[in-house]
């Protein structure tokens, strides 16, 4: 399937809103990806016990890794007195730092509790940042649940970060979005073989290797929830590079080409460099394209990757959405998707009782839903897929965009490999 | 302020779904903000349960804070009254909705709806789940029982166990067995599985049997203070106490002690030749104050371990923890911060960890044998076979699971016999297990102060004595599991001695000294 197949598309659909239960995380959960990948990073949760209990229940998977993240639980006495707060915060993170002296970039994380009394971390961030710059860096932004959902906890550390980064005056393009390292590597290598030069990716490895942003600045989105950091780095002077986002052969072919177009590379030299892996992942997609091809599929709202993911199932694998449901649909971003996505229902936000009813009502083959939905689905008899997979697995670019696609087409083929051994 | 980096127990209103997860047609309205949710998969992933927790949350944004949060909880009350028709239900707050002050049980009296509705009260800043838990069955059981005549035949309740529950639910079904043995009928087992109309008639019971106090004894006072039903003290874990639990009983029914003993194993099992090995071998042990005090009791009396750390988690039962602690000889370990009960693991040196999922996680780093006797837990263990902890098969299940993690004991000789063998070297780990165990790692990261205090302590004491390559080589020698507690007794013994040098005489002599 080619850019040219024509899409009547979801551009123009009509988006049903709904304001109820909102069955997802908050913005606190991308801790669990970003602390692993800037290994020297600390992240600390100005919070309550429950941010603590959701970081641990949610990390789950992670739980014999080395923690760098934690919670500073407020306590009665923090509420009570506001300066004492700020005081107590400033003691536990000079414990920290003392003894971990690893430490290169600390992130206090305000909570839903932290923003209800106002505490004032910015400040905190501040004098900190005084006290021990330039070795350690200190940033702050909110996780909260009032404020954020699940994915966007990285698009407000990324925006925070990006306030921060040093300026340049020569051109450069900015890999935006928490990748893990194969597959920036994989990334890094394409771009290379284009010619492009002077790449960096946000968030870096480590703080040493932070980007730099300037008026010649131009920088590409790898995750379709990073809009406050997309406007950070416009704020800064940097200019957008628009495409869908890199899932399977055809968003990665075309993020690439945008790539590419905006450094004058010869189509020549772009189809040369991505001639070989392409051919490779339709192979690899066409495998898990058998069992997906014709299916129905619903997507419950989590983490703002629906709709480029069911672009992809839906064109590349040829799944039928019945409902994509997106915790927010930001248009400015999702433009060039929604324009190839075929027809179907979205939704917006969440009332997670209604959206159960339709789900019922549409008995749809796949389910793609979080992790508190997912066995009673079972139970009932629908097939699902845990969306916090999506998040934690590799799944961009060529060499992924089979891997992307097993993960749907396990569930299936192993219902029906339970089915059959059954009977 | 207190940083955290893993959590024994979670906050207040967890241990409230605890209980309406457990029950039946009982519905919790929370006041939370989005986010809160993720509570939900606590029960559906880690437990597998087949089915949403009853819980709405009311999941309030930033944006409704300076509107109206007060019209939105109302709202969500309404609507999952009209969707769900519980029998029951409760209201009540999580840490944030409790800073906006709403006051979900006044507002949801203004609906007047047709059930029950418990507003709950729970202070989320100062306490934590297995208290939300104890409050929350405390106030069902107080709104909800009736007066009522006592049933015809002797009866008890079952109180405590609730979803999420450490083997609540063999435990349940193992002690309902145990009682229908000795002719006692369960009138109400709650809270899991039972209904509001259940908690009408607990009045009807002659007594309770409380298996869970960190759940469930703050109703059997009340029960007993209103009702004036006795409650049993015992806790069946292990052999010893479930014939003292069947006595307790017995003298509360008025029926016969005597009880069929055929399928209890595990007296044998531990007397057989083969267990002689387990003799002494160290543990340490942490958990709730309940399954530590009484998996304190089982190893020691009933298995013949060393019982070197005992402690819990829950300060609320610091008392009878401590108190159980003296009678090993130990100062008890009350502590939430798994920092220091990672030093005190390091200080005591044991051979095998009886702990939570926190201890399981210090003991893989530790290289450390374990098994998990007490929540909080993950999903291994609630398992899809019959495990009860308590009772005579519980007893059974103790056994197996404790010594399961150990190297047999024929294959512990050969260890130490051919360490330097190709197959039986004293890193090769028990051969009935996959994996390999790492040796202890002496210094880790992040390194709580007590333990850093303790490792420089023993740092000083290394350079100030003097290991000589014989005796060094020698040491090398032992096991790898025991060997760390060799070098510290035999650098305790020369430091004591006034010995600067040890050789292998100073080896021997300091293994004659602290002979077991």
């Amino acid at each position: 399937m080619s850019l040219d197949t024509p899409t009547t598309g979801c551009l123009h659909t009509p988006v049903l809103r709904e304001r109820g239960q909102r069955e997802v995380f908050c913005g606190l959960t991308g801790i669990i990806w970003l602390h692993r990948k800037m290994q020297d990073a600390f992240f600390l949760v100005v919070g309550s016990r429950t941010c603590a209990h959701l970081l641990q229940s949610a990390a789950g998977v992670m739980i014999f890794a080395e923690p760098r993240f934690g919670t500073a639980i407020l306590e009665e006495k923090d509420l009570a007195g506001l300066a004492d707060a700020h005081v107590e915060l400033e003691r536990e993170v000079e414990r920290l730092l003392a003894r971990r002296p690893d430490i290169r970039q600390l992130f206090l994380v305000g909570s839903c509790p932290s923003e209800v009394i106002k505490l004032d971390l910015s400040r905190t961030a501040e004098r900190l940042n005084a006290r021990h710059g330039p070795s350690v860096r200190v940033y702050n932004y909110s996780g909260s649940g009032i404020e954020t959902t699940f994915t966007q906890g990285e698009d407000a550390c990324l925006a925070a970060m990006v306030r921060g980064l040093d300026e340049t005056a020569d051109a450069n393009l900015l890999v935006v979005g928490a990748l893990p390292d194969v597959v920036e590597d994989q990334c890094l290598s394409l771009l290379t073989q284009m010619g492009i030069r002077n790449v960096s990716f946000l968030p870096s490895r480590r703080a040493s290797g932070a980007p730099k942003v300037g008026p010649k600045t131009r920088f590409i989105l790898t995750q379709p929830f990073l809009a406050d950091t997309a406007h950070a780095l416009e704020r800064r002077g940097a200019e957008r590079i628009t495409a869908v986002f890199p899932f399977g052969e055809e968003g990665t072919n075309d993020w690439l080409r945008a790539v590419a177009k905006a450094h004058g590379v010869t189509l020549e030299t772009f189809e040369s460099v991505t001639a070989a892996p392409r051919a490779r992942a339709r192979k690899a997609v066409a495998a898990h394209a058998e069992t997906l091809r014709d299916k129905t599929l619903f997507m419950f709202p989590d983490s703002q990757l629906e709709i480029p993911l069911a672009r992809f199932l839906a064109r590349e694998c040829g799944m039928l959405p019945v409902e994509v449901g997106t915790p927010y649909l930001h248009r400015g971003l999702m433009e060039p998707e929604l324009a190839l996505l075929p027809t179907t229902v979205l939704s917006e936000g969440q009332d997670v009782d209604l959206q159960l009813d339709r789900h019922a009502a549409l008995n749809p083959d796949l389910t793609v839903c979080g992790l508190g939905l997912a066995n009673p689905l079972e139970a009932a008899g629908h097939a699902t897929k845990w969306a916090i997979e999506l998040v934690f697995t590799p799944v961009h670019f060529y060499e992924q965009a089979g891997d992307l696609a097993a993960l749907f087409s396990r569930p299936l083929r192993r219902r029906a490999l339970l089915q059959g051994a059954a009977e | 302020m207190k940083l955290t980096l893993w959590t024994y127990e979670g906050p207040p209103h967890v241990g409230a779904m605890r209980v309406a997860t457990g029950m039946r047609s009982v519905h919790y309205v929370l006041h939370a903000p989005q986010g809160d949710t993720y509570a939900d998969l606590l029960f559906t992933m880690i437990e597998r349960r087949n089915h949403r927790p009853p819980v709405t949350f009311t999941t309030f944004q930033a944006s409704d804070l300076g509107a109206d949060t007060a019209t939105l909880f109302k709202r969500a009350a309404q609507s999952a009254f009209d969707r769900f028709q519980p029998q029951a239900m409760i209201v009540g707050a999580s840490c944030t909705a409790e800073l906006i002050q709403d006051d979900p049980g006044g507002l949801a009296s203004t609906l007047g709806l047709p059930c029950p509705v418990v507003p709950l009260d729970l202070p989320s800043y100062s306490r934590k789940e297995n208290f939300g838990a104890d409050e929350t069955f405390l106030a069902l059981t107080r709104a909800l029982a009736q007066p009522c005549d006592r049933t015809a035949e002797v009866s008890c309740n079952i109180l405590g166990a609730t979803a999420l529950g450490f083997r609540h639910r063999d435990d349940v079904a193992e002690i309902t067995k145990l009682l229908t043995q000795m002719g006692i009928a369960v009138n109400v087992a709650a809270p899991l599985d039972a209904t509001p109309e259940d908690l009408k008639r607990l009045p009807a019971a002659h007594f309770n049997v409380l298996l869970y106090p960190e759940t469930g004894e703050s109703a059997a006072r009340w029960l007993e203070k209103t009702h004036a039903q006795p409650w049993t003290k015992t806790i069946p874990i292990g052999a010893e106490a479930t014939r003292e639990f069947i006595i307790e009983v017995a003298a509360l029914a008025n029926v016969s002690a005597q009880v069929d003993e055929k399928n209890l194993r595990q007296p044998w099992w531990s007397a057989s030749v083969d267990s002689t090995y387990l003799t002494g071998k160290r543990v340490f042990i942490f958990g709730d104050a309940t399954h530590a005090i009484a998996a304190a009791r089982v190893a020691s009396k009933e298995i013949g371990f060393e019982v070197v750390g005992l402690g819990c988690y829950n300060r609320e039962f610091a008392r009878p923890m401590r108190a159980a602690a003296k009678d090993y000889g130990l100062e008890a370990l009350i502590s939430d911060d798994y920092l220091d009960v990672e030093a005190a693991i390091i200080a005591a040196a044991p051979e095998l960890i009886l702990g939570t999922q926190m201890e399981r996680h210090i003991a893989k780093r530790l290289g450390i044998a374990c098994a998990v006797i007490s929540a909080p837990v993950h999903v291994q263990d609630f398992p899809a076979r019959y495990s009860p902890q308590m009772g005579f098969e519980g007893a059974n299940v103790l056994f197996d699971t404790w010594i399961h993690p150990l190297v047999m004991g024929l294959e512990e000789h050969l260890l130490t016999m051919f360490r330097e063998d190709f197959e039986f070297h004293d890193a090769a780990g028990p051969s009935h297990h996959g994996g390999k165990a790492t040796p202890a790692q002496p210094i880790l990261e992040p390194t709580p102060d007590a333990a850093t205090q303790m490792i420089e302590a023993a740092q000083a004491l290394a350079d100030a004595l003097h290991w000589l390559p014989d005796a060094e080589r020698e040491l090398k020698k032992i096991p790898f599991f025991v060997r760390a507690k060799a070098r510290r007794n035999t650098e305790k013994y020369a430091a004591e001695k006034g010995v600067t040098q040890i050789s292998i005489e100073t080896l021997y002599e300091a293994k004659a000294h602290y002979a077991r």
